[in-house]
């Protein structure tokens, strides 16, 4: 059976473009638009790979790794977040908060397969 | 349509909402809104366009983006504050970046120069030395340093089957390893290969990585040989499910670089001590570096010490001192190199699948039996829950809307008005029977007739719309026709979402653009004037909307120098528009100004003028069933109103018959009826009419001939006239033969069916199925009064 992914992006583009990347590469994908709803849709169907943005409304990507990590149910879920390669201080801000990997925008659709990959059995 | 394409679509799409969202939250910042949750979202909008930018490789607009990004970014954390100029200057950036995403959906040009200049104000913005550090110095902000924008298209890299790459088979992997030492000796002949130790610290499996999926994408490397030391597991009942006590150590055949070795760990190469080094090469210094910097790698570098590890036969055959040691501290590889007598012992008895089961298993059970981070008190998370619900249903309550086809309401639209007509005509006929107005015929109609009213006005309710969308236009272009003629200007809006009908929304961004701007060219002083007249050097223009009386009414008004009475009056007689003897009231002086072939303005200049003065703005204000006025005060501004009709789809009218016609006078026209006495009804040169009402003579105007039902006038005496009064604010009197009462009427265009007719605006389909014409009391008014100014004047003298 195909894994689940949940992106969480505001931006209706970011979410189109891992959609497209994601559906090709066999992959199921559910999505969300900021964290608050993230977390809602993960409660209700779980996700084999949750990949979210940093800059969100209502509750933006560092919300939503701390929200899965303290959900007992879900804190073994592994999670990418989208990032810019201008944007250290905000990796390392997300792996302190336990994101497991990360990917950089703009990402070719093979790093971002490889990075799923790379989490998720 | 290519996916790619339709992704790209949606991008610009976005954009436009995201450009929409960033300049409303940077005039609420212009208004001092300093709170950090608009500044975040202004700068999650640049943010987002700069983010879908660089998906499509659009380098222009990424390179400006990130510029104004990192101002913004700036001002996020603090380091630069909200001033009333710094929000100036970025609201000129947003328009910038405006005509970048403009060019790229185009494929046009951007104003270079514009784009230069705007970049170098921005820089301003930030000091010098921060600037530097953030690398948007010198370069003209031409390139965004850390950003790789070597985007790779989607849909090529879509045909690699990424995803379909051979499963690699973890416990096979594993079995190649159990012989013992396998995995250690270096065969001699063999390819170039490396060794990597991987030993992952509790951290690692806090964060849900695991280390079957890290060897699985080194197996996809090359040919590897793993072997698992589980030295350093405890005792069952010692074991913790919070802790890490596996090594791996690979040999990996092949000859891959250490780069790609070192990606493959790249999630995790923190939270682990990793060596990579090539076969027959020391480990201990790298193994040393690597442990060096984390306290929580104490219990590993001991189980290190402890450990009868498989790498400790390798170390053993290094026989000289690592040279790269010096640097290191001592801890690392002075125990390694104690246990390297030490026999290695044998993993092969164990069963090195299971062990990667019981790996994973561990890794998993350690996730979830850790406890919720320290700062989530069961309350205050409990309340951060219910915190978020609420604000979901907050915004899935406001978003439940639906996106139709305008044809397909427009459709309904036409259904319903036909619906109107029929219950109008049943009701008619029913009534005409003879029917008691108490039977149950009548009083089923009467229902019909109140909920075929009411779905009318609720179908009318999903054509209207806000005026924000016409609105939210405007702040751009008084900057601009600010900066143009150099004027300081503040805009303040009012009322944006005041509903109106689509069709009228559509046709309101051209009046209210001129009005706009013979606002700031005309009414505002420059800066030095207002200054010396005691004046804000910045002037206010006020764009306002609101309802009234049924219409809708969009108020122009600007606090500068009001209208100049005498010099409006010394033109209108120049360009004889009136005798220079005539005697006007001030507001008849300043409605000059909408009279064809005025122009206040020296010389027409580019911003207000294009060469259109304000009887342009006035006709086309008027074809819409609108009217605008002006009212001014000398030194302290002018205020233009202009009203139009909610809808162009219905109208509220009186039915008169005329020469045996049936016609309707929209009642927003209408002022009051009365009947004629004969003695008050005069003749201006044995022809025109007029009639006295109340000490004032108005052009009497007979409907049946001035439409041409009919030559001879009807005798005042014998019909009913209806005062009208146009949207110039003219009046006349319509003289009908009677009054039939008034009716909501469906408006069918005669342009579209027929042909246009001077003095009838449109028609519409009574309840008797007949056709009536809808009186276009503008045009007959305009039309008695091209003789009026001779008669008017020669009443007021």
């Amino acid at each position: 059976m195909s894994k689940t992914v949940l992106t969480i992006d505001d931006s209706r583009t970011m979410r189109e473009m891992l959609n497209m990347a994601l559906v090709q590469a066999g992959y199921r994908v559910i999505q969300a638009v900021d964290g608050v709803e993230g977390l809602e849709v993960l409660r209700a169907q779980g996700a084999d790979v949750v990949i979210t943005d940093i800059n969100m409304p209502r509750m933006d990507g560092f919300g939503v790794i701390e929200g899965v990590r303290a959900d007992p149910a879900h804190r073994a879920t592994p999670i990418l977040v989208l990032t810019t390669e201008s944007d250290a201080t905000k990796k390392e801000r997300a792996r302190a908060a336990g994101a497991t990997g990360w990917i950089v925008k703009p990402f070719n659709p093979t790093k971002l397969v490889d990075a799923i990959r790379r989490v998720a059995a | 349509m290519d996916p790619f394409e339709s992704i790209k679509a949606t991008f610009f799409q976005e954009c436009d909402e995201l450009l929409t969202d960033m300049e409303s939250g940077l005039l609420a910042m212009e208004q001092g809104d300093d709170d950090s949750e608009t500044i975040n979202a202004v700068f999650r909008a640049v943010h987002s366009v700069k983010g879908g930018a660089g998906a499509f490789g659009l380098e222009e607009l990424i390179r400006f983006a990130h510029v104004f990004e990192t101002v913004l970014d700036e001002m996020r954390s603090g380091r630069l504050p909200l001033t009333d100029e710094v929000a100036k200057v970025l609201l000129r950036a947003s328009d910038v970046l405006a005509d970048h995403v403009a060019a790229a959906r185009s494929g046009g040009g951007v104003d270079e120069g514009r784009t230069v200049g705007m970049i170098a104000d921005l820089q301003a913005l930030i000091d010098q030395d921060r600037a530097a550090e953030l690398g948007l110095n010198d370069h003209g902000g031409a390139d965004a340093p850390d950003e790789d924008f070597g985007f790779v298209p989607v849909l090529l890299s879509l045909d690699e089957p990424a995803a379909e790459a051979p499963e690699v088979d973890i416990a096979a992997l594993m079995a190649a390893s159990a012989e013992p030492s396998a995995g250690v000796d270096p065969a001699p002949d063999a390819a170039p290969s490396w060794m990597v130790t991987f030993r992952p610290r509790a951290e690692m499996y806090a964060k849900a990585n695991e280390s079957a999926l890290v060897l699985r994408e080194l197996a996809r490397l090359g040919e590897v040989e793993v072997s698992l030391d589980t030295g350093a597991v405890p005792p069952l009942d010692q074991l913790s499910a919070e802790m890490a006590y596996l090594t791996w150590t690979i040999r990996l055949a092949g000859d891959k670089s250490e780069a790609e070795i070192r990606e493959v760990f790249e999630f995790v190469e923190d939270d682990c001590d990793l060596t990579v080094v090539r076969d027959g090469e020391t480990a201990a210094a790298e193994g040393a570096e690597t442990s060096t910097d984390d306290d929580a790698s104490a219990s590993a570098v001991e189980a290190a010490a402890a450990a009868p590890l498989d790498l400790d036969a390798l170390l053993a055959r290094v026989s000289a001192p690592a040279p790269a040691l010096e640097s290191a501290p001592p801890a690392a590889p002075a125990p390694a190199a104690a246990a390297a007598p030490a026999p290695a012992p044998a993993p092969a008895s164990l069963d090195v699948a299971g062990l990667i089961a019981l790996a994973e298993k561990a890794s998993q059970d350690h996730a979830q039996a850790q406890t919720a981070p320290p700062k989530a008190d069961p309350k205050a998370d409990q309340k951060e829950k219910a915190e978020a619900r609420a604000g979901s249903g907050a915004a899935t309550a406001a978003t439940p809307t639906i996106r139709v086809d305008l044809d397909r309401v427009d459709r309904l639209i036409n259904a319903v008005g036909e619906l109107v007509i029929q219950q109008a005509m049943l009701s008619q006929r029913v009534f005409e029977s003879g029917l008691a107005r108490s039977s149950d015929v009548a009083l089923g109609l009467e229902d019909l007739e109140l909920l075929t009213r009411e779905i009318q006005d609720s179908v009318m309710a999903i054509r209207a719309q806000p005026v924000k969308s016409v609105f939210q236009r405007m702040p751009r272009l008084v900057r601009e026709v600010a900066d143009m003629v150099g004027k300081k200007v503040r805009l303040v809006m009012d009322g944006e979402n005041t509903e109106v009908d689509k069709t009228v929304i559509e046709r309101l961004a051209d009046p209210i653009t001129h009005m706009l701007r013979n606002a700031i060219d005309h009414g505002l002083e420059t800066p030095e004037e207002r200054e010396a007249g005691g004046k804000g050097v910045e002037g206010t223009v006020r764009l306002a909307a609101l309802h009234r009386g049924g219409r809708i009414v969009i108020e122009v008004q600007d606090d500068g120098r009001g209208i100049n009475r005498p010099r409006v009056r010394g033109i209108a007689v120049t360009k004889g528009l009136i005798a220079e003897d005539a005697v006007l009231s001030d507001d008849e002086i300043d409605n000059l100004i909408f009279l064809p072939g005025f122009s206040t303005a020296d010389v027409v200049s580019d911003i207000s003028g294009r060469g259109v003065g304000m009887d342009v703005v006035k006709r086309s204000i008027q074809a819409l069933g609108g009217r605008i006025s002006i009212t001014s005060e000398p030194g302290k501004g002018s205020k233009f109103s202009m009203s139009l009709p909610l809808t162009l789809a219905v109208l509220d009218g009186m039915v008169v018959s005329a020469a045996d016609q049936t016609l309707v006078a929209p009642l927003s026209n209408i002022v009051e009826s009365l009947t004629p006495r004969a003695e008050d009804v005069h003749l201006i040169g044995g022809r025109d009419a007029v009639i006295c009402i109340r000490d004032t003579f108005v052009p009497l105007i007979d409907v049946g001939v001035a439409l041409g039902f009919r030559d001879t006038p009807l005798p005042p005496a014998s019909g009913v006239a209806v005062l009208v009064e146009s949207e110039g604010g003219g009046k006349a009197a319509l003289l009908v033969e009677a009054i039939q009462g008034q009716r909501q009427v469906v408006i069918k265009s005669l342009e579209a069916n027929y042909q246009h007719i001077h003095g009838v605006a449109a028609a519409t389909i009574l309840g008797d199925g007949r056709v009536a014409l809808i009186l276009d009391v503008d045009a007959l008014v305009t039309t008695s009064r091209r003789k009026a100014p001779r008669i008017e004047k020669r009443m007021a003298v």
